[in-house]
């Protein structure tokens, strides 16, 4: 067999023996040790194995291995139609499945000849803001708990199951929905939905302010996070970062602004960077801060929601969904903002068949945490942990 | 027909980048295809796709600072393999287009881009795991996704899956 040495910048070595079996060879220093940080770790949040190399406490090169939880996502695609693949779509990112097959349907839209109804995109666009509120606080509540803080985690999943039965009584399921279609909706929200929905946000308002004296502002939590783990803008952008992660970095970019589906030309919000003054561009606070703040704004967007969406009077749901879904060939690049950064499907339609001829899904955390190599060089193993949770990987979305 | 006017604004500000490139590469690159939903040019001197990244990252009036995604495709007509990069310039002149570069099915290689933007590292790892392009150049080019032992390419449209890995039954 081919022998493939590919020696990296680091001493960490693997060479491909004969047969099936790999060894990895290591020329370590007397002072150096290797230490695997997973698969089964619990600050890796998943199954992602770092293998670090370490002089005492000081990581001198950590080489992520993924794929633990690989299914081969986009083999699947090719042999499902495209209304089958919503439910696929679900499963890459299982904290925020509305905004996952919220990118997917926009992706395909662009290649159908469909008008989505209005009310359809309002609904669209409130669930999506709420699978992102729900997704921040998991990022928030676990993060916590990653630096040792307990009680706002404990906070966090109590709002966040408010969501999830909310989300529940629209769709059907707590977390993998398929309620987000090619065309339309599955089904209509409830019709008191708007009503409980208004009482969530005002509910939900004031403990953003609770998150922020509990966490935020906690100067242990501060110490923990800032001036770790830095990141410049223009190596972010060079990464290919995108979302929280870019906009940690003090890039003002929103997929929702930059790139605008949907109805979100219509609203208003601001796209929170952060301003140095209360931690460093570019570090673990600044991306903590940037989800904190981003939790505010989608309530407001869910307000202005409420207000403009048409009623449900004659309203269908299924009204616009094609009876056969078979786009025109071609190939289109189509992406959405999830709460971990930019989702994007790149699907190619052959114009005959009904299920795309290629399905790649772009996934945000993936190539948020290809930087990992770099952030990790010369921290400390503690920070290690601050640094991977900051990144807020699923790692449904990353192995697909 | 608002749309379709956004739409076709994006589509002219490719076209403009791409007479940029095709001033300075010529016959390198192919025709620009000007559809509305990924407009996109073809390099056909494959030798040539590291400078031609290089100056599409760097020109003045490019500066394609982002590369959103690379996907690996399958051409089996054809008997190629191929990478459809999707890039933009992100905060700076706001256009996009896509670069497909292509080479032979078995043996085929191209060169990487993964010193041009960091992101092509992991993007070109998986397209190699899942077509069997090698990326020639590319520091570190092992399998991403798929063991280390996994044997073919699975998203090859003719690919059988292995009998048994590790002596446990694959197909299921």
């Amino acid at each position: 067999m081919k022998e493939l040495d590919t020696a990296g910048q680091g001493s960490i070595r693997v060479t491909r023996k004969s047969g099936n079996v790999v060894v990895l060879e290591k020329d370590l220093a007397t002072e150096q040790m290797v230490l695997a940080m997973g698969p089964q770790h619990p600050s890796t949040h998943g199954v992602l194995k770092l293998e670090c190399l370490t002089d005492g406490e000081v990581v001198t090169e950590a080489e992520p291995y993924l794929g633990y939880l690989h299914r081969c996502f986009e083999k699947h695609c090719e042999n499902v139609d495209y209304p089958g693949i919503v439910p696929y779509t679900d499963r890459m990112d299982y904290l925020a499945g509305m905004n996952s097959e919220f990118a997917f349907c926009v992706a395909v839209e662009k290649l159908l000849d469909v008008e989505i109804p209005r009310r359809v995109e309002f609904i669209r666009v409130i669930v999506a803001e709420l699978n992102r509120i729900a997704s921040h606080l998991v990022a928030i509540g676990t993060y916590a708990i990653d630096l040792g803080a307990f009680t706002p985690f404990l906070f966090c999943f109590r709002d966040r199951e408010h969501i999830l039965s909310l989300l529940e009584w629209a769709s059907g399921a707590r977390m993998l929905y398929n309620y987000i279609w090619i065309g339309g909706l599955a089904y209509d929200v409830p019709a008191d939905f708007p009503r409980r929905l208004k009482e969530f946000v005002d509910y939900f308002r004031p403990k953003t302010r609770e998150l922020f004296k509990l966490l935020t502002e906690n100067e242990i939590f501060v110490k923990r996070t800032k001036g770790i783990g830095i990141m410049p803008a223009d190596v972010a952008i060079n990464y290919g970062w995108s979302g929280p992660m870019l906009r940690g970095s003090g890039v003002k970019w929103d997929l929702r602004r930059n790139d605008p589906y949907s109805v979100y030309p219509e609203l208003d919000f601001d796209v929170p960077v952060p301003d140095g003054k209360f931690s460093e561009i570019g570090d673990c606070l600044s991306r903590h801060l940037v989800r904190a703040i981003e939790m505010e704004e989608s309530l407001n967007i869910i307000d202005q929601c409420l207000e403009k969406m048409p009623s449900s009077e004659g309203f269908d749901p299924r009204a616009a969904i094609p009876k056969r879904i078979r786009p025109k060939a071609g190939e289109v690049y189509g992406r959405a903002e999830n709460p971990r950064g930019e989702l994007g499907f790149y699907i190619m339609s052959d114009g005959k068949s009904t299920k795309p001829l290629r399905c790649k899904a772009r996934s945000s955390c993936f190539v948020n945490l290809s930087a990992m190599k770099d952030l990790s060089r010369g921290q400390l193993i503690p920070d290690l942990v601050a640094i991977i949770g900051s990144i807020d990987i699923v790692l449904g979305e990353v192995d697909r | 027909m608002e749309e379709g006017a956004v739409l076709s604004q994006a589509v002219k500000e490719s076209a403009e980048a791409y007479a940029v490139i095709h001033e300075k590469f010529g016959d390198a690159v192919s025709a620009f295809d000007a559809n509305p939903t990924m407009p996109f040019f073809e390099v056909l001197d494959v030798a040539l796709w590291q400078k031609i990244a290089l100056f599409m990252r760097d020109h003045p009036r490019l500066r394609f600072n982002y590369m959103a995604c690379l996907s690996g495709v399958d051409y089996p007509a054809e008997e190629k393999v191929g990478i459809v990069c999707n890039l933009e310039s992100l905060g700076e002149l706001n256009h996009r287009i896509a670069v497909k570069v292509r080479c032979a099915r078995t043996g085929g290689s191209i060169p990487t881009v993964s010193c041009v933007w960091h992101t092509a590292n992991w993007h070109e790892r998986e397209a190699y795991d899942m077509y069997g392009m090698v990326f020639a150049g590319h520091p570190d080019l092992r399998r991403i996704l798929c063991p280390e032992d996994w044997e073919g390419y699975p998203l090859l449209k003719d690919y059988k899956v292995q009998e048994t890995y590790h002596g446990v039954k694959v197909p299921y």
